[in-house]
Order: C-alpha cells, then sequence, then structure tokens
C-alpha cells in the first residue's frame, strides 16, 4: 500500500518537475519559436484594471462618503480625536508633562514622571508579576533606555504601546467572544483574520494615511490593526477550550448569558487570554519602527532616520532600545500569564497594597524632590554613555578587515545559489506556473485548495505583477531553505540535550522579541543591499520557529515509544531516524509553514535594502501613497502566503492521518 | 414505597446525528437497526422513569451507555428529542429560558465527575457562586457558604483556591457548591470516578452522612456496580441507551430481568444486598437471641445471628415480622440462595 503510494508519487512529482524545468530553461526559445510574446510575459491588455478602481474608492470615500447624518470623514476624525486624547495625556505624563496655554504662553502645571518613578514603577509590577528576579531585570532595561540617552525617545514609544495594547486587548477580546457566540461572525471573521495576518502591514499604511492623516494617530491605527488579529483567534481558541463541564456548572447554577461570559467563561479562560496580551504587546513593539513612517515618534523614529542617513551607531543604539523594552515587556507580561491568582495580604492598606503604596510614595516624593533636584526629575545628560561611536567603529573594523572574506561567502552563494534559483523560477511562464500550482494543491489538498491555488495564482497574474511574485517565491523558498537545513538539527539538539536546549531556546525566544527591523541594520553593514542581505535577514527571522517546532515535535513523541524503540535494541541515531523524526513530521511541517509566513513578513521589509520582488512593490507604494497600488501587491503576498499555509497544512493533516495521532 | 414522584421521565429519546429531530415522527419506535440505517445515535432511547422524594436513584451503566445523557435531559443540559419530562409536576421541556434559569437556580443542583469548579475564586466563593449569581448580597451568602462549607468538612480551608486542593478535596466543594443553594433535587454525575478508590469510600461514606442529614431526592450517576450497590435505594442499568431493568439493589441481585444484568449482578456479594426481609422465616416459638432490623443487609447481621444457636427477631420498627436463623444466613453467606 505504502510502496504503491510512494510510486505513484513518484508518477507525479517527477513529470511535474522535469516539465516545469523543461518550460522554465526553454521559455523564451518557445516564444520565438511560436512567436507568442504572451507565453513570457502576461498581456497589458488583460490586466485587472484593480489599482486604480481601489484607489478611485479611496478618494470617493475620504471625499464624498457619507452616512445620513454624518460624512465618512467625520467618523475618521471622531476615532481620531478619541484616540488622541489619552495618548496626549500619556504623552503629558511620561514626556512633556502638563501645562496650561499654548507655546509661549503655556505655563507648566505638573512635569511629566520623573525617570525614577517609571523605574519604580515597571519595577514594581515585576515583582508583582513574579518576583526580584524578573523585577531586576525590567528595571535594568528601563535603566538601560535611561543610562544611553534613549529616554525621551522610550517614553514617547511607551506611550503609544500604553494605548494600542488596550485598545488591541479590548477590542480582541470583544470580536472574538462575538465569534464565540455568534456563529456566522466567526464564519466571516476566519479568512478576513487570515487576511490581516497576512497582507504586510506596508499594504495598509497608505490607506490609513489618506483616512487618517500623517501623524501619530494614524501610526497608532495601524499598529492596532496589526496587532489585534492574534487576540481575536486567542480569545475564540480560550473560550472554545473551557471545560465543558465548567460551562454546564454555570448553566446549573443558573447563569443568564452575561452571567456565562463574564463570571464564567472569561475567568476561566484568562490564563490563555495573557497569551494574547502578550502576542499583542510583541506585534505593538514590531510595528514600532514601521509605524514611525507614518508619523510615529520615539525609538522607531530614531532607527528609522539613523537608517536614512546610514548613521550606524545611533541606529544600532536605538534599535538596542527598542530591544530593551521588549525585553523588559515581554518578560513583565508573560510572567503576568503564567502568574496563578494569590492570597489578599492582611494588615494595613500600605501592607495589603505594597506595590501601589510604593509606587504612590516614590511618585510622590519624586515629583517634590523634581522641584529642587533637576537630575530627579530627568536623567542628567552628563552622565549618559553613547555607544554610537563605539559600533561606528565596530562596524568599520570588521569591514575593513574582513572584507574579502564576506565578499567571497556573498559571491559563493549569489552564484551558485542564489541566481540559479533565481532563473528557474523567474522562467516559469505564468500559465504554466498557474497550473502547475493548482496541480501542486489539488494533488496534496484535494480539489477545493487546488482551485483555491489556482484563483488566487490567476489573480497574482492578472495583477501584473507576476515577475515581482516569482522573486518572492524564490527569495522565500531559498531563505526557508536555508533557514530549515539549519533550524531543524537546531531544535533536534535542543530537544536531544537539556542543556543545550535551555541555551538555544532561550536564544531563539530572544531573537523573536526582537522587532524584524533590527535584523536589516547589522545585515546591511556587513553586507550592503541586495539579495543577499535580504536573504540572511529574513533567515535570521524566520529561523526561529523551525528550531522550536523541531524541539517540540521530538519533546512530544510519547515516551511509550521510545522505551519501545530503547527495547528492540535500536541505538541512538536508528531511534532518532526511525522513531522520533517520523513522529514529529507534523509538527516540523507546522514549524515550516510558520518558517514561511515570518519569511513573507520579513521580505515586506527587505524591500528597503533593494530586491525586486513584491515588498518592493508595496513599498513604492507606500513612498508614492498609491493605495491601490499598495493593496494589490499586498494582497498578491498574503494570497502567496496562504497558498502554501493550505498545502503544508494538508500535508501536516496527511501526515497526522497516516500516524494515527 | 409510596412516596410522590419529583421528576418522571415518560418515553424520553435524544438521538444524535443528521436529522435527528424529525426521524422519530416518522418512526415513532426505531430499532437498534433503524438508528444505524439512519446514520444515527441512540444516546437515549425509550426511558421511562420516575424518581420519588427522598430517594437515591442510581443510574448504572458502562461509558456509552447515555447515563450521562440522560441526567442532562433530566436537567435540561441536553434538550431531549422526544419525550415527556415533568418535574414536581410541571412540564420541564415547555419550560421558558426565564423559568429554567429559575428553576436551576432554586430547585436543581449538580455535582460534575471533574469537579468543574472555578479556578480563580477561593473554596467559599466557588460554593457562593450558585447565590452570587442569584444576586444574593455578600454578606449573607458568605454565611450560608461557611455553612455549606462546614459541612463538607472543609471548615478552615475557606481561602484556598482549587488548585490547592486534592481530588477529594475538589469535589467536597463540588458538593457544597450543589448544596448552597439547597436544591430540591440533587444530580451527582459520576462524582467520584475521577478519586483514588480509597478516597472514593472516603467519600461514599462522606456521602450517605450528608443524605442521612438532608434527605435530598437523589440521581446518581456511576459506572461502578459496586457503588451503586451500596448507595442507592433503587437502580437502573443502563445499556444503548436502554434502561434494562429498575430495581431496587436487592430485587437486581435475586432477579436480574436481562443476561446483560445478570452479568454484573453474578459476582456481586450476595450477603451485601439481601436483607433479612427476603430470608425471615414466619414468627414461630418465642425465645430469641436478640432483634434484627427488617431492612439490614445479611453481612451487617450476620455476626450475631450465626454465633446463637436461637434465632433472631425480624423487626419493622416496633412490629415483629418474622424471625431469621443460623441456617437462613449461612445460606446467603455461601450462596446457596
Amino acid at each position: 500500500m505504502i510502496a504503491r503510494g510512494a510510486k505513484s508519487g513518484w508518477l507525479f512529482w517527477g513529470p511535474l518537475f522535469a516539465v516545469t524545468w523543461l518550460l522554465s530553461s526553454y521559455s523564451f526559445q518557445l516564444y520565438k519559436a511560436l512567436d507568442a510574446r504572451w507565453i513570457v510575459r502576461y498581456p497589458k491588455g488583460w490586466e485587472l484594471p484593480l489599482e486604480d478602481r481601489i484607489s478611485a474608492f479611496l478618494d470617493w470615500l475620504v471625499e464624498s462618503a457619507g452616512f445620513y447624518f454624518f460624512s465618512f470623514r467625520d467618523l475618521t476624525r471622531a476615532i481620531s480625536a478619541l484616540i488622541e486624547a489619552p495618548y496626549q495625556v500619556l504623552r503629558n505624563l511620561l514626556v512633556e508633562g502638563f501645562s496650561n496655554g499654548f507655546g509661549d504662553a503655556a505655563v507648566q502645571i505638573a512635569p511629566a514622571l520623573s525617570w525614577i518613578a517609571v523605574i519604580v514603577t515597571i519595577m514594581a509590577i515585576g515583582h508583582y508579576a513574579r518576583d526580584w528576579i524578573l523585577s531586576v531585570l525590567v528595571g535594568a532595561c528601563f535603566f538601560y533606555l535611561a543610562v544611553f540617552g534613549q529616554w525621551e525617545s522610550a517614553m514617547v514609544t511607551l506611550a503609544s504601546v500604553l494605548i494600542s495594547v488596550p485598545i488591541g486587548v479590548v477590542g480582541g477580546l470583544l470580536l472574538g467572544i462575538l465569534a464565540y457566540r455568534v456563529r456566522w461572525f466567526e464564519r466571516m471573521m476566519r479568512p478576513i483574520l487570515d487576511l490581516m495576518q497576512t497582507v504586510p502591514v506596508f499594504a495598509y499604511l497608505v490607506p490609513i494615511l489618506i483616512l487618517f492623516g500623517f501623524g501619530p494617530v494614524a501610526a497608532l491605527v495601524a499598529t492596532v490593526i496589526y496587532a489585534m488579529p492574534p487576540m481575536v483567534r486567542i480569545t475564540i481558541v480560550a473560550l472554545n477550550s473551557v471545560p465543558k463541564e465548567v460551562i454546564e456548572a454555570g448553566r446549573m447554577a443558573g447563569c443568564r448569558n452575561r452571567q456565562m461570559m463574564w463570571k464564567v467563561l472569561v475567568p476561566s479562560a484568562v490564563p490563555t487570554l495573557m497569551v494574547g496580551v502578550n502576542q499583542v504587546i510583541m506585534l505593538t513593539l514590531n510595528m514600532v519602527i514601521i509605524a514611525s513612517m507614518i508619523g510615529a515618534g520615539g525609538l522607531g523614529f530614531d532607527v528609522l532616520s539613523s537608517l536614512r542617513r546610514l548613521d550606524i551607531g545611533g541606529g544600532i543604539e536605538a534599535g538596542l532600545g527598542i530591544v530593551a523594552m521588549a525585553i523588559a515587556l515581554d518578560r513583565a507580561s508573560q510572567a503576568f500569564a503564567e502568574r496563578s491568582i494569590r492570597h489578599p495580604l492582611e494588615g494595613n492598606i500600605l501592607q495589603r497594597h505594597p506595590w501601589s503604596g510604593t509606587v504612590f510614595l516614590v511618585v510622590a516624593s519624586t515629583l517634590i524632590l523634581g522641584q529642587f533636584a533637576p537630575a530627579i526629575r530627568t536623567y542628567p545628560d552628563a552622565l549618559t554613555i553613547t555607544t554610537g561611536p563605539f559600533w561606528s567603529n565596530a562596524m568599520q573594523w570588521i569591514n575593513v578587515n574582513f572584507f574579502d572574506t564576506f565578499e567571497a561567502i556573498k559571491t559563493v552563494i549569489l552564484q551558485w545559489l542564489l541566481l540559479p534559483v533565481k532563473k528557474f523560477f523567474t522562467g516559469i511562464p505564468w500559465p504554466w506556473g498557474i497550473v502547475a500550482t493548482a496541480l501542486i494543491a489539488w494533488r496534496v489538498g484535494g480539489w477545493k485548495i487546488g482551485l483555491l491555488a489556482g484563483l488566487l495564482m490567476t489573480f497574482i497574474a492578472a495583477s501584473g505583477l507576476w515577475p515581482k511574485a516569482m522573486v518572492t517565491i524564490y527569495l522565500c523558498g531559498v531563505s526557508v531553505l536555508i533557514a530549515t537545513i539549519i533550524g531543524i538539527p537546531l531544535g533536534i539538539w535542543a530537544a536531544e540535550s537539556p542543556r543545550a536546549g535551555r541555551v538555544i531556546l532561550g536564544l531563539m525566544d530572544t531573537l523573536q522579541t526582537l522587532p524584524s527591523f533590527v535584523y536589516l541594520i547589522p545585515v546591511v553593514m556587513l553586507f550592503r543591499v541586495g539579495d543577499f542581505s535580504a536573504m540572511i535577514a529574513v533567515i535570521l527571522y524566520a529561523l526561529a520557529p523551525a528550531v522550536r517546532y523541531a524541539a517540540h515535535g521530538l519533546k512530544e513523541v510519547p515516551p511509550a515509544l521510545i522505551e519501545a524503540g530503547l527495547m528492540s535494541g535500536c541505538t541512538k541515531r536508528q531511534l532518532l531516524w526511525r522513531i522520533k523524526l517520523p513522529l514529529a513530521t507534523p509538527h516540523l511541517f507546522l514549524g515550516l509553514n510558520q518558517t514561511i509566513m515570518l519569511a513573507l513578513s520579513m521580505l515586506v521589509i527587505t524591500a528597503l535594502v533593494g530586491t525586486r520582488d513584491l515588498g518592493q512593490e508595496v513599498y513604492i507604494a507606500l513612498t508614492k501613497a498609491n493605495a491601490g497600488q499598495g493593496i494589490v501587491a499586498g494582497l498578491s503576498v498574503a494570497f502567496i502566503a496562504i497558498i502554501t499555509d493550505r498545502i503544508i497544512n494538508a500535508l501536516a493533516a496527511g501526515q497526522r492521518e497516516r500516524l494515527g495521532i | 414505597m409510596t412516596k410522590p414522584v419529583i421528576l418522571d421521565c415518560r418515553n424520553v429519546w435524544k438521538l444524535y446525528g443528521p436529522q435527528a429531530d424529525t426521524f422519530l415522527k416518522t418512526n415513532p419506535t426505531p430499532s437498534s437497526a433503524d438508528l444505524e440505517a439512519a446514520n444515527l445515535i441512540g444516546a437515549v432511547r425509550a426511558v421511562n422513569v420516575q424518581i420519588r422524594k427522598g430517594e437515591i436513584f442510581v443510574i448504572m451503566g458502562l461509558s456509552g451507555s447515555g447515563k450521562s445523557t440522560l441526567v442532562r435531559c433530566m436537567s435540561r443540559l441536553v434538550d431531549s428529542t422526544a419525550g415527556e419530562i415533568r418535574f414536581e409536576d410541571k412540564d420541564l421541556l415547555s419550560a421558558g429560558e426565564e423559568e429554567l434559569i429559575q428553576i436551576r437556580r432554586k430547585k436543581m443542583g449538580m455535582v460534575f465527575q471533574q469537579f468543574a469548579l472555578l479556578p480563580h475564586l477561593t473554596v467559599l466563593e466557588n460554593t457562593a457562586f450558585p447565590l452570587d449569581i442569584q444576586g444574593v448580597d455578600k454578606k449573607t451568602r458568605e454565611v450560608r457558604a461557611r455553612e455549606v462549607v462546614e459541612l463538607v468538612g472543609l471548615k478552615g480551608r475557606e481561602g484556598y483556591f482549587p488548585r490547592e486542593l486534592s481530588g477529594g478535596q475538589q469535589q467536597r466543594v463540588g458538593i457544597a457548591r450543589s448544596l448552597a443553594a439547597e436544591p430540591e433535587i440533587w444530580f451527582l454525575d459520576e462524582p467520584f470516578s475521577a478519586l483514588d478508590p480509597l478516597i472514593r469510600r472516603e467519600m461514599q461514606d462522606e456521602f450517605l452522612r450528608l443524605q442521612s442529614i438532608l434527605h435530598k431526592t437523589i440521581v446518581f450517576i456511576t459506572h461502578d456496580f459496586d457503588e451503586a450497590i451500596r448507595l442507592a435505594d433503587r437502580i437502573a442499568v443502563m445499556k444503548d441507551g436502554i434502561i434494562e431493568q429498575v430495581a431496587t439493589p436487592e430485587d437486581l441481585v435475586l432477579q436480574p430481568a436481562t443476561g446483560y444484568v445478570a452479568e454484573f449482578t453474578r459476582h456481586v456479594s450476595r450477603a451485601k444486598v439481601i436483607r433479612a426481609a427476603s430470608v425471615m422465616e414466619p414468627l414461630n416459638g418465642d425465645s430469641f437471641a436478640g432483634e434484627v432490623s427488617h431492612d439490614a443487609v445479611i453481612e451487617a447481621i450476620a455476626d450475631p445471628v450465626e454465633a446463637s444457636d436461637l434465632p433472631h427477631k425480624v423487626m419493622e420498627g416496633d412490629k415483629p415480622v418474622g424471625q431469621i436463623s443460623r441456617k437462613a444466613v449461612i445460606d446467603v453467606l455461601v450462596g446457596r440462595r
């Protein structure tokens, strides 16, 4: 049975590859021989005018759309005002201080929170969430921001995080609850969520820019849209995984619908929901740099402007600032997720609320003392350290001493890997590309997925983006290949040796906390712009899931099976190859899927270092504020992501079925 | 034995599968083969039971026999496909949402196999939860919750969270919660199945102690025949959604209605179920070694009756109804009858 399956497998995959390869190599000759230029180039006349339609629709929305009592523009203005007010309060609290009047006439009523007060507050939160170790860690991260002169920018960033995270969490929670309660709403949300998580951020920056104008509000809106979808998903999962008996217990107690939701379901789901909160925080920080393209200030803006000035040291410094903040917020929110409810403390009000009490005292005393000692109010400039020159010199030193080595590596990989693969993919004539994708999807996941893949690929061709899509696929493919080749052995190692596992998985955790943009900085410094740099950045960013899922998959193999293997006399190697790896394949597929998704999202960002793929198309649209172009290219990226996601999930499901898991 | 019927199930059906609702309209008495042909699963089939006030009614069946579905039909956690369920002489199935909420709040209590405690609430808060839902003010509900917590033997642990308790203690909280609102009818869905055998035994004793104080009407689900025999006034044996027999433990053992029931009762120690009244002889003579109650099981009276040459007098209250001799007890013990 298996032998027959394998044989018919070769009969399918072999000829498919052969035909694709032949067509790819000889497409030019074919076009000359048949005198059919449409084979290699999608005819301009057949292109869909989607870009213009979308742009025109947006114009109409902003210029003349209206409901009965108010226009669309009023709506966006109202939303702006709603977001702007609390954001301004936080900015005043953390950065500017509260004042009365404007401009020169402004009289300061109260200064911003002292840096000491902020650090004590975050340390108190750390201690409340877990223990002193966490408290010191988050305190150190924030102290880093003060010492290295990033304080003011960091507080601007923190203000926007403090606005967008609650909106993202509450919004995601409410949408999730609605989807849990209303069947059709969930069915409607699912494809929207798929799209939201796969359309690159750049694509919806332009519409937001058009609707909300350049500035912090637009940045906040974009951030919320980017960070909310996982919260919706996690809410749905969390509510669905509340044990059935707990719900029945609620019903037998006579809960009404509302009581059921807020007294039974949501509290029982809190531990899982906190994972979602952590996700929202991390995605918000991931957006910090990108959001600064449409008007967010703070650390993200510092990184972006340094990059534009090619100020290596400044970029790294501000980038590390974001990393410090990301680590602090990530660890603190993770601790909250793992924290179990504790018993209330006894005693007087200060003893019962030691954390709030301390924070209140520190805030009050720094406020008063700050009037006399400016060093308490703001961290003294004289004591800041700048590492900018150090980084610049280090980079320069590396470049001077290792330039030839790097150049050699780069040339070899370009010549022997990147260029041949690129030639293969870009050579495939578009009609065959569509057919081949549909065939693969059909073979793996049935006719529905096959049809979907064919339609989505046709959309890409019909938008005139075929060549760029092929560049995206080639870059993504090569990067994912290398990330997998590096990642899976690392994951195996991590699973086999607990000590190595702690180090490797810890490193992967940290890699995942870094905003995607940060990866670009050192890569550009060392390898300058081009496909190779893009590939390195993508590999670094997409490595983590390959490692994690491999390690997780191996650890999940039932111990009884391993014992059975040992008792049959397997050597370590046989145990790995014959038992553990085959059983871990579904996990490996899921890891591959995640790797591809991360690679695609990073690819769009690497457009900044000069790739000529869909990412570049999206980025160009952003600089030209061409909403239609951005959305169409963004959708194309999303469609590639969706096709691969469906195919790989089908593969994983098939594998699970065969293993009977 | 003519206590009033509290819960009356007549011809109750619960089918799962495509067009389960309409299927019974065209074929009101489908056989197993009919159901299979229609791709339906008959979780509960043509069930007729009457639960009487103050009795412990045990529904016994192996997993998949439909016992959990039946108890959920009785509490309307699951809506039955067909049939009639009357609770305190009112039609339970036609009760509207609001009426149902009120019935559950005031008249029903339920204990779950996996305890189903709310992880974020303390023992006291979990116990007071049904009262909280009813809008009882905090002070009143805590006073009541403290009473119940003490009743189930958890005094001193009011401030603990479920994760800080053992399985047996968690189920005590589950029991306390189900009793907090003083229900008329008390459903227990395999309450002790998730516990270790030793703890299970202890909890069964605890349960009997509680019932001797509270005199609730009880529907108790179990897959453990020994547990059923130990606790039940009457047992319903269920298989594939059908009730095979409803009887007292004694009758079940002495007169199994079907081969399936006989299979279960074959290995049950008869001394544990047969009562003095079943093996007594008519009174003759007037010298007795002592008195035994007519509803005492043989195991409980074996030692004194065996030890004396004279028979014991069997009493129903103050009235002598017969006598029991050493031979009758030994016959039961060695399995001669």
